[in-house]
């Protein structure tokens, strides 16, 4: 028993089969997927989609280096977004006036903006981070929204530096051109968002795999024991600050190219809480997560848009629905799914996930209705909804009843059924 | 002569007006088994949080293989090896037992933080890692949630971690608190083996331990150490037996 040979010692590391179904093939999965997307000829108004996209997803996984990872709960990540995102506007600039006077950013390819954009965001994170990572939890998180207000109205009146209220223009369209792409056309941009989202993801996919990135997760866990293996959880924290502030800039970068425009709205807190909200919906304790939640928002934010006026409601109550009911996000539902789908999956399972459904939609039916009635009775336009042709007219009493009573039975069946299941969470 | 492990010269401290520790001065000799005793509220958890470096002292110095460590920050005390223990159970709950372990072993191998490395390359410290959990018996358990194992895994995973970073002087906070008969008997066995060569101190509530398992005990009433000696010595002592008055017949019973 006293015996340790250390040739005896099992090797604990998981097996290479599981490591790569688990590492390498999600971000083969990100790869191919980013790869055929041009193959479909997509319009220009999904292009634009996708190259929003894009950008959110690396902004929300930087975010997520702090929320998800660290146990860092930041009301002004837009911050490093913005600073980047600056930082590259300056670049294009000094790009365009190169390919005049000529200097040192003759030679430095459009293509290769994002990286301007990450130094400028770790640069902010390292100076920030340095007084407010010296705090942890409700410090941290107040800190870091009184830091988003101070640079959001600092951005309104420094005008050399952030333009004003119409904030700072460029052109992509200078420089050298690198992989032939001149970024001229919004297929020639795709590919050049599509290149950084892929590197930006997968680069922060293997912090987590790093000695810093595994101590993250310890910190966020436990703060206390940390110190007591030899480390300094404020500066794992001020570490992994500065790593989220560098791929929030580089998400700056990428948007610096796609917009060719950076206003100081975008430092404001107002970015910087829907990246918070795509994390959160997505699933903050998985890598994941902030992608699926940067899709969904992403593209609620530019077509929801266009059907409701009450969007942003919607956005508010998905969020508190899943805070309440699916603290993992969608990335936690899906995972669920599976597995319940994985391990005897019968008839009677079936049958209640329906039920489950049936009644959501009820309820979410009878939400829209009153949301949209209330809308309409509010503009006073005698404007009607009329969802599949129905006529729900504001100023008449029925239409409020049957949005009152389909959500009162979808909400009480789902109760039900949760109370029946007693698994529900 | 080579400087004691640890040695607390007229270590006080309080709280406002609360006075916790006052005036111990102990000296822990290298390579042996320290137990300290007392009553609750006597102030054994706050001696351990300031020889740890949770909090540091009102006065007096506390050095460690004699070097003053008293004031310095608990990363850099364990960093000097020094590693201590909770008496609640405080691991990292949503990592595995082997992640768990891992975050030990790291510091002490000198990967610091380090953020250009895959973990799962780094060798030595798979096998570190591995020799732990081999050594505390939780290779079975290497994969499961922290936060899923039972108590008494809790427990020796708590340990675990502490002696992962291969520190010379171990400092346990009750390890056997809460626990069964049989498994306090394996945390013993445990204990024993894992602090071979090492300088132990121990806080503990079972006299069965103590008196089983130490070299030396030390007993602290109302923050001051009354009696240090061997546990003959202790279970003889006077103004031991009159320290837990009431329960002496109980005390006698139990050291006998």
């Amino acid at each position: 028993m006293t015996d340790y040979s250390l040739d005896r010692l099992p090797d604990l590391a998981p097996s290479a089969r599981y490591k790569f179904a688990t590492r390498v093939l999600p971000l083969l999965l990100l790869a191919l997927i980013l790869l055929s997307i041009p193959l479909f000829e997509p319009s220009r108004t999904w292009l634009s989609l996708f190259n929003a996209i894009g950008i959110n997803m690396v902004f929300a996984l930087s975010y997520n280096m702090l929320l998800g990872q660290a146990g860092m709960l930041s009301f002004g990540h837009a911050v490093y977004f913005g600073l980047g995102g600056y930082a590259a506007m300056h670049a294009m600039n000094a790009i365009e006036n190169a390919s005049y006077d000529g200097g040192v950013w003759t030679s430095f390819p459009m293509f290769a903006l994002p990286l301007v954009g990450f130094a400028g965001g770790a640069l902010a994170g390292a100076v920030i981070g340095w007084p407010s990572c010296r705090r942890a939890g409700v410090p941290f998180a107040m800190i870091s929204l009184g830091i988003a207000e101070l640079v959001a109205a600092a951005g309104f009146m420094f005008i050399s530096v952030f333009g004003g209220e119409e904030g700072i223009t460029g052109d992509r369209m200078n420089g050298i051109e690198l992989f032939g792409l001149s970024l001229g056309p919004l297929g020639e941009v795709y590919w050049f968002i599509a290149f950084w989202t892929f590197l930006g993801t997968a680069l922060m996919y293997a912090f987590t795999r790093t000695p810093l990135g595994k101590l993250a997760q310890a910190v966020r866990d436990n703060p206390e024991r940390v110190q007591f293996v030899g480390y300094n959880p404020n500066r794992v924290r001020y570490l992994v600050f500065i790593a989220a502030g560098g791929f929030a800039g580089l998400a700056g970068g990428m948007s610096a190219v796609n917009y060719e425009i950076f206003t100081p709205e975008s430092l404001s807190v107002v970015p910087s809480g829907l990246v918070l909200l795509m994390a959160y919906i997505g699933g903050a304790r998985y890598f994941a997560g902030p992608i699926l939640g940067a899709v969904v928002l992403t593209y609620m934010q530019s077509n929801l848009s266009d059907y409701s006026e009450a969007w942003l409601l919607y956005l508010g109550l998905l969020f508190i629905g899943m805070i309440l009911f699916a603290p993992g996000g969608l990335a936690g539902l899906l995972l669920s799914g599976a597995n319940a789908f994985k391990s005897s999956f019968g008839v009677k399972e079936f049958l209640r996930l329906g039920a489950y459904l049936i009644s959501a939609l009820l309820a979410l039916a009878g939400v829209v209705v009153l949301v949209e009635l209330a809308v309409r009775h509010s503009n006073g336009f005698g404007e009607a909804f009329e969802p599949f042709g129905w006529h729900l007219a504001p100023d008449q009493v029925m239409p409020w009843v049957i949005g009152l009573v389909l959500a009162c039975v979808g909400m009480g069946l789902l109760r039900v059924l949760s109370r029946q299941g007693g698994t529900g969470s | 002569m080579t400087a004691p492990a640890l040695q607390l010269t007229d270590v006080r401290k309080s709280f406002g007006p609360a006075k916790i520790i006052e005036g111990v001065s102990l000296e822990i000799v290298r390579g042996e088994r320290h137990a300290i005793i007392g009553p609750n509220g006597a102030g054994k958890s706050t001696l351990f949080n300031l020889i740890s470096g949770s909090f540091p002292p009102s006065s007096g110095t506390i050095s460690l293989g004699g070097r003053q460590i008293s004031g310095l920050k608990p990363y850099e005390i364990n960093r000097l090896g020094l590693s201590r223990s909770f008496q609640v159970s405080n691991i990292f709950a949503n990592m595995s037992v082997r992640e768990n372990v891992r975050c030990g072993v790291l510091w002490s191998l000198g990967y610091g933080h380090s953020f250009w490395r895959n973990i799962g390359n780094l060798r030595e410290v798979q096998r570190k890692t591995a020799e732990v959990l081999e050594k505390v018996g939780l290779t079975e358990k290497a994969d499961v949630p922290a936060v899923l194992l039972t108590y008494a895994d809790q427990r020796t995973l708590e340990i675990a971690i502490t002696i992962a970073g291969g520190a010379d002087v171990i400092l346990l906070d009750e390890p056997t608190a809460g626990m069964s008969h049989s498994e306090t008997d394996r945390a013993i066995e445990l204990i024993e083996m894992a602090t071979e060569g090492k300088t132990l101190l121990i806080v503990e509530h079972d006299m069965g331990v103590v008196f089983g398992l130490s070299d030396r005990i030390s007993v602290l009433v109302y923050g001051e150490i009354i009696a240090t000696g061997t546990p003959e010595e202790i279970r003889g002592n006077e103004r031991v037996r009159e320290a837990y008055l009431g329960d002496e017949a109980d005390f006698a019973e139990v050291t006998a």
